[in-house]
């Protein structure tokens, strides 16, 4: 996006809470009047950045620009930014009129008076009770709440109170209004509503928006600009169009939108190989490589036998209201597909895909590595926060572990191999993950998982916040617990640091 | 016959009308009659003519007033902090606060003397100050205790959207906090208030007997037989009790539509 009006700007924020990362490394800068939506699943830091700005929390380091004036240091109190809270938090012993005017009541405008000598001063004054009257008519009648005033808020109803509380913030014409999931405690029909509405005063208003959600179709329908977040980083950052059209790799594509993503190889120069066959696209990357590729199911077009790129089988139908989506298998791939067109289920059709709607992106996991893994004296290998069993003779061909537990090479030197620091790498096919929580070395909770035509990528965190990258046909949930196995004689292993140390 | 359910209520209504409506009877019976057992306003005359009654009254009205305004200023903050998840990880802090209760009131009192005679505030020489300190100690549980399920209930956002919305730490404290927690401090100064009062084994053991209280002059009353000034007195304090309740109901109307506990 350009830089053109720039109102709020984040340089290098972070959040640490005790040892992880809430935000990590957040750069942003908003445009004047922009409707920007912080979007990712719970816990990915979108509100902890929305209250870094707000004032409520203080980044661990980075800076928070406003107008090009540092404002992380400032109280919430002084910031210019007002917040609409998730639930609404009224006062509940102040009327409507009265939470409306909350505001007003601390703010301070500036007058000049000429003094008898003819110089003129600045001096501070409170808003007058008439000029509060007006603008809290005026707020109320921006969000259609007319003859509330003097209502009582515990009688009003939840869309009534989040008016209330919309009303309250910008009756303070502030220069950014900040809103936490403002519609999630709203049932689908009055939030449908409301995301007009609040569209609609954006609009009105001009002020500027940042709206946070889990909701990709709440972000799509209101921004002007998407920010997808996941794990405190942020993914990809751009207008609803290019972050549905164009998802910097699989995590969003598989969060906006519904995808079919899958393991590809380059073959060629503009061309991948998926699906058992060769497929024309327009993304250059590197010969060999391997590749997520993501295509949107209303891309795929259906064809009578013959005419397509590749043969598939048509074996579910669901009738969505508009269109109808199809779920076919190539191999043992499935392929998802929305079109209007009606087919039969178990015929055989053929598939074809236009070469710039194939989205080819950098595997965002190649393999496990863990680069500080070390040989503890039991010359077992301890990564992740587990200690491994491995084939520690891999590190030098040739070499032998005594049975006193002296490493020796074919050269006739012996090492004590204690505390050596070596590099662990494992293929994500090689790792299993189990619910049988004794089964494997390790346990972990599974943060997210992303279906890729005919298996699972998983990630499983542990307690000591390693990752495992795990390839899995079988269906899991996230949040599940479950262990990690990997088989010892696959974990591959290399020197990190010279190994003549640790000679004796 | 049919069960109903208000048949359930009669035990407690036999209860109530042998232990409360008969006493408060037989409590304005010897209010208004002379010891020869006749119709007389005698005690009402000679309540007003002697200046020591109503200097007692009016001296048990300052303890209780200081009292119930030292106990609010300590258990007010002591009860944010108890609430706040941040310096309160588990309740065992609120348990700490509340276990004092458990202790036989009189031999908590005793032991109060003892250690502050330990510690060199003499109770015969500084009698007001133990006294206060003793009524304070002992009613601080009362105040804590309101203050605290007030403030649990409120939301840790409420407080954000006052400093978000220009309030300064200052102003969010008296324009959201107080008010928001206003049924809890009106229940708390009412629990305080109205006993202490009535209270004179406090007095009476910590100030040895130079702080004379109302409850204690009432007491007096009865120990030397005068039961029909002793009702009279314990009427007036009745009275007060009464319109004391009647005036912080007015107060205490919580926003979601309930009463406090008084």
């Amino acid at each position: 996006m350009a830089k053109k009006d720039v109102i709020l700007e984040l340089i290098n924020v972070n959040k640490k809470y005790e040892d992880s990362y809430a935000v990590e490394n957040f750069n942003l800068y908003v445009n004047k009047g922009e409707f920007i939506t912080f979007l990712g699943p719970s816990g990915c830091g979108k509100t902890t950045t929305l209250r870094m700005i707000a004032g409520f929390e203080k980044p661990t380091s980075g800076q928070i620009l406003l107008n090009g004036k540092d404002i992380g240091s400032l109280p919430p109190y002084k910031r210019p930014l007002n917040t609409v809270f998730q639930r609404y938090a009224l006062f509940p012993h102040l009327d409507v009129y009265d939470n409306i005017a909350f505001g007003l009541k601390f703010k301070k405008v500036a007058y000049e008076v000429t003094k008898k000598d003819g110089t003129k001063v600045t001096k501070y004054r409170k808003f007058t009770r008439e000029e509060v009257d007006a603008k809290v008519t005026k707020a109320l009648k921006i969000v259609d709440l007319e003859a509330f005033e003097s209502r009582d808020v515990s009688t009003l109803s939840g869309g009534q109170q989040q008016r209330v509380a919309i009303a309250r913030a910008i009756v303070n014409e502030p220069e950014i209004l900040l809103l936490d999931e403002p519609l999630g405690a709203l049932d689908l029909k009055m939030r449908k509503e409301m995301q007009l509405e609040l569209k609609e005063m954006h609009r009105k208003l001009g002020i500027t928006f940042i709206y946070v959600t889990h909701d990709q179709e709440e972000a799509l329908t209101m921004s002007d600009m998407i920010v997808v977040m996941e794990d405190g980083q942020i993914q990809q950052i751009g207008t609803p169009l290019d972050i549905y059209n164009e998802p910097k790799n699989a995590f969003v594509a598989d969060f906006i939108g519904e995808s079919n993503i899958y393991v590809g190889t380059m073959i060629g120069n503009k061309k991948v190989r998926f699906l058992g066959t060769t497929w024309e696209c327009i993304d250059d990357f590197p010969v060999n490589q391997k590749v997520d590729v993501v295509v949107r199911p209303e891309d795929v077009i259906i064809k009578p036998l013959g005419e397509g790129a590749v043969k598939a089988k048509i074996v579910n139908k669901i009738f969505k209201g508009i269109h109808y989506q199809f779920t076919a298998m190539v191999g043992n791939n499935e392929v998802l597909i929305q079109t209007t067109a009606d087919h039969e289920v178990n015929t055989e059709v053929s598939l074809s895909i236009e070469p710039d709607l194939i989205q080819i992106m950098n595997r965002a996991y190649d393999a496990n590595i863990y680069q500080d893994a070390y040989i503890n004296k039991n010359n077992k290998v301890v990564f992740a926060g587990a200690t491994w069993d491995c084939d520690i003779t891999q590190l030098v061909n040739g070499s032998s572990v005594d049975e006193k537990g002296y490493f020796s090479t074919p050269d006739g030197k012996k090492y004590d191999l204690t505390d050596l620091d070596v590099i662990a790498t494992i293929d994500m096919k090689d790792i299993e993950i189990s619910d049988d929580l004794e089964d494997g070395n390790i346990t972990g909770q599974i943060i997210q998982m992303v279906w890729k035509g005919d298996h699972y990528q998983v990630i499983v965190r542990t307690e000591e916040e390693e990752d495992f990258v795990v390839d899995t046909e079988w269906t899991w949930n996230e949040l599940d617990t479950v262990s990690v196995k990997i088989p010892e004689s696959k974990i591959k292993l290399t020197l990190k640091e010279d190994i003549s140390k640790y000679e004796i | 016959m049919k069960f109903r359910r208000k048949y359930l209520s009669i035990p407690y209504v036999l209860f109530l009308v042998c232990f409360v409506v008969i006493p408060v009877l037989f409590i304005v019976y010897y209010a208004f009659t002379n010891k020869g057992g006749q119709l007389s306003i005698d005690n009402l005359i000679r309540f007003f003519s002697d200046k020591t009654n109503v200097d007692v009254l009016l001296i048990s009205f300052a303890y209780a007033i200081i009292n119930t305004f030292i106990c609010l200023l300590i258990g007010y903050p002591l009860a944010m902090v108890l609430a706040n998840r941040k310096y309160n990880k588990s309740s065992v802090l609120v348990m700490l606060f509340i276990m004092p209760m458990w202790i036989n009131f009189i031999i908590r009192t005793s032991a109060t003397r003892d250690v502050l005679n330990w510690i060199g505030i003499s109770t015969g020489a500084h009698s007001e100050l133990t006294t206060i300190i003793g009524l304070v100690y002992n009613y601080l549980p009362f105040v804590v205790l309101p203050l605290y399920t007030t403030m649990l209930k409120m939301d840790r956002s409420q407080i954000e959207a006052s400093l978000d919305l220009g309030a300064n730490p200052f102003h969010t404290f008296f324009k959201t906090i107080i008010p928001m927690t206003m049924p809890g401090i009106v229940s708390a100064a009412t629990m305080v208030f109205m006993p202490t009062l009535s209270s004179y084994v406090i007095s009476d053991i910590l100030s040895e007997y130079n702080v004379v209280l109302f409850g204690s002059y009432i007491d007096l009353y009865f120990n030397q037989a005068d039961w029909n000034f002793g009702s009279f007195m314990a009427l007036i304090m009745l009275l007060l009790i009464g319109l004391s309740v009647f005036i912080t109901r007015k107060f205490s109307k919580d926003d979601r539509g309930g009463r406090s506990i008084w």
